[in-house]
């Protein structure tokens, strides 16, 4: 039997990451409570260094290793790099909390990391085997830390919910591989694909049977209509530093998922998926957008407006060409950018013993810190898709991409729900500036904190003045 | 019909009996005897498929290890199981449709219609000294590495969930340390309170 020993270059960043969870779970146990600020340096100084080692492993070529089960191509690479920059303004939020709650424990930013390489894998999936190995590896860190705060009763609820639901999912996602490995003979998604285009009709009925169980575990995974249930429960559960966490990075580590799987493995079914994923997205935008209306804890709301920018995301990717693709890229990437100062508001308005997830906790926010208001008001404006922030233009670019392929009653559709959305995200603008603060409490936040929840929200204004430049980058990586 | 087929047939309803019973059966210990017995009966399907080496471990690792454990904590814990099947009755038409439906149309998918010896060849059976052990070590390090690797980082995590979970900080047994013991003075312990004598 020949063996060559694979090429470890485009794996550099994975292996380093994982080398340094492995160090860093290591030294934290030799951390004093008092010195766990040198935990997570650590793990912010990983993520920088693993952004280097990507840019300088990336090539602009696709290049596959490890017997094709690696892909390392633009699509990869610029994934991996936002994953990095949004872990780490997530750690970065996260430490103020953390440390306010009595909750500051290496494990959070230990089990944070493994997540990191299990999205990573994801990314650079080309096999079955991969894509649900690092799906794994990322649900197991998520479960945990979901349960991390062992005494709190809705966060055990939450673990426990999302991991019966999403073992599940697992077992869908399993049972769809399985089946399509029956037929193909082949878990290397590029074989998949060439052996899909080559039949023609002869194992239509398994293919297609299939195909529904990957569907299924993927809209789990993304929390599509009708298999959203975990999501509002988790989100509001969990602690705010995971719910911030889970709400950001781990999506565009699905959105990856499922252009690997729909799109380099069973771009050949793509008839028979699109209208499997209309369905799902109708189906998300409106419950996702009516639900939300409500909601009275902020934590849940946010839920609910994911569900609904989940359906927008798996409208761009249902119309199976590369402009669908890289707008629905773009969306996710700028959903991640809004969650992440989103969650991270709560985060900064809440203190010790005070957690602030209700709505209400928001009322005249203007009077008692009008730069934050302001943040928060970008950030919404963003959601709900008004110009010229950037989730505008995410919505338009999605849109217009539905409309090249002759789906216009799929985007009136869209627009409508964008619609019945706003009024939840503009109820919030309503109650910072409208409305008489109930608490008066100053509030008080880490200088980092400050600032990078600014550039956060300076950010989404300022891309949405100059989206090309995320457009572009978006474009050349599909 | 061959003597395989008898035999594959006798297990799978076997498996299929046992898988049921373990969601249905009241007792837990029941229940987790009867997973032994669909680990067990799923075994036996392996080894026809020549999985040897899958077959074993997956009897000595599950059955013998895992599944013990289950037992003893099964044992130990004092489940009331009266909430827990509460609603069962209520929800039991409508699973047991769906159910149905759903066992119904993946029989009419994976049934001989689709999967038949005329649509996909029949699998030719290994020679005698071919060893399934050998074929898995051979590919296990070289051509699968990367998923081997990934699936021991998979376990690495489970560790630390487990312990990060379970782990309670601080001393819960409350033992004596005799060099504090035999350091003890008199006066630390024993307070002299002077009272007027009864008058």
């Amino acid at each position: 039997m020949n063996f060559q020993i694979p090429d470890f270059v485009p794996a550099i960043p994975e292996i380093f990451v994982l080398s340094m969870a492995c160090l860093i779970l290591v030294i934290d146990l030799f951390v004093k409570q008092e010195n766990r600020f040198f935990t997570y340096l650590l793990s912010q100084l990983t993520l920088v260094v693993a952004a280097v080692l990507t840019l300088y492993v990336f090539s602009g070529k696709e290049i596959f290793t490890f017997e094709n089960m690696f892909v390392s191509d633009n699509m990869s690479s610029v994934l991996k790099i936002f994953i990095y920059l949004i872990t780490s303004i997530c750690f970065l939020y996260s430490r103020k909390y953390l440390i306010e709650q009595k909750f500051f424990r290496g494990e959070f930013f230990v089990l944070g990391l493994f997540g990191v390489l299990g999205m990573m894998i994801m990314v650079s999936a080309h096999s079955f085997l991969t894509v649900y190995l690092g799906l794994e590896l990322l649900s197991l860190s998520l479960y945990a830390m979901v349960a991390l705060r062992r005494d709190s009763i809705p966060a055990s609820e939450a673990a426990m919910k999302y991991f019966v639901l999403g073992a599940i999912a697992s077992g869908m996602l399993l049972y769809g591989m399985s089946i399509l490995y029956g037929a193909a003979g082949t878990l290397d998604l590029g074989e998949i694909a060439s052996y899909l285009s080559g039949q023609h009709g002869e194992m239509d009925v398994i293919t297609a049977f299939g195909l529904v169980f990957i569907v299924v575990g993927l809209a789990f995974k993304l929390g599509a209509v009708p298999f959203h249930m975990w999501i509002p429960d988790v989100y509001h559960g969990a602690p705010t530093p995971v719910t911030l966490y889970l709400g950001t990075a781990p999506k565009i580590a699905a959105f990856a998922m499922a252009m690997r799987l729909l799109v380099d493995g069973l771009q050949p079914l793509h008839g028979q998926w699109q209208d499997m994923l209309i369905i799902l997205a109708i189906l998300s935008m409106a419950i996702g957008n009516i639900v939300a209306i409500a909601q009275t804890n902020l934590k849940r709301m946010l839920a609910y407006s994911t569900i609904a920018h989940i359906g927008f995301l798996l409208l761009g990717i249902q119309t199976g060409n590369s402009e669908g693709y890289s707008a629905s890229m773009f969306y996710i990437i700028v959903y991640s950018l809004m969650s992440l100062g989103g969650f991270g508001m709560i985060i900064l308005l809440s203190r010790t013993g005070f957690e602030a997830d209700k709505i209400e906790d928001f009322k005249g926010l203007n009077d008692r810190n009008p730069w934050y208001a302001f943040i928060m008001l970008v950030l919404m404006f963003s959601m709900a898709g008004v110009p010229p922030t950037l989730g505008f233009y995410a919505k338009l670019s999605i849109i217009q991409s539905l409309i090249s392929v002759e789906m216009v009653w799929l985007a009136v559709i869209a627009v409508l729900f964008s619609i019945i959305g706003a009024f939840y995200y503009l109820r919030i603008i309503k109650t910072m500036y409208f409305e008489k603060a109930i608490d008066t409490t100053p509030i008080h936040s880490n200088f980092d904190m400050r600032v990078v929840i600014s550039i956060n929200g300076l950010a989404i204004l300022a891309l949405g003045l100059y989206p090309s430049a995320l457009m572009n980058l978006c474009i050349a990586s599909i | 019909m061959g003597i395989e087929l008898i035999l594959f047939y006798i297990f799978a309803v076997i498996l299929i009996f046992a898988s049921t019973m373990v969601v249905i059966v009241r007792n837990p210990v029941f229940a987790v005897l009867f997973l032994v017995l669909a680990f067990f009966t799923s075994s036996v399907l392996w080894i026809m498929l020549e999985a040897e080496f899958l077959a074993i471990t997956l009897v000595l690792v599950y059955v013998g290890a895992v599944m013990v454990l289950f037992l003893f904590v099964v044992m130990m814990l004092d489940i009331n199981l009266a909430p827990l099947k509460e609603g069962f009755i209520k929800y039991l038409p409508v699973g047991v449709l769906v159910g149905f439906i759903i066992a119904v149309e993946i029989i009419l998918v994976v049934g001989p219609g689709n999967f038949g010896l005329d649509k996909v060849a029949d699998p030719v059976g290994h020679a005698a000294d071919y060893s399934n052990t050998k074929e898995l070590g051979r590919v296990l390090y070289t051509k699968y590495m990367y998923p081997f690797e990934i699936a021991a980082v998979i376990l690495l995590v489970a560790i630390i969930a487990a312990i990060s979970l379970t782990l309670r900080k601080g001393r819960q047994t409350k033992y004596i340390k005799p060099e504090d013991q035999v350091s003890v003075r008199k006066e630390d312990r024993i307070r002299i309170v002077k009272m007027k004598s009864g008058e």
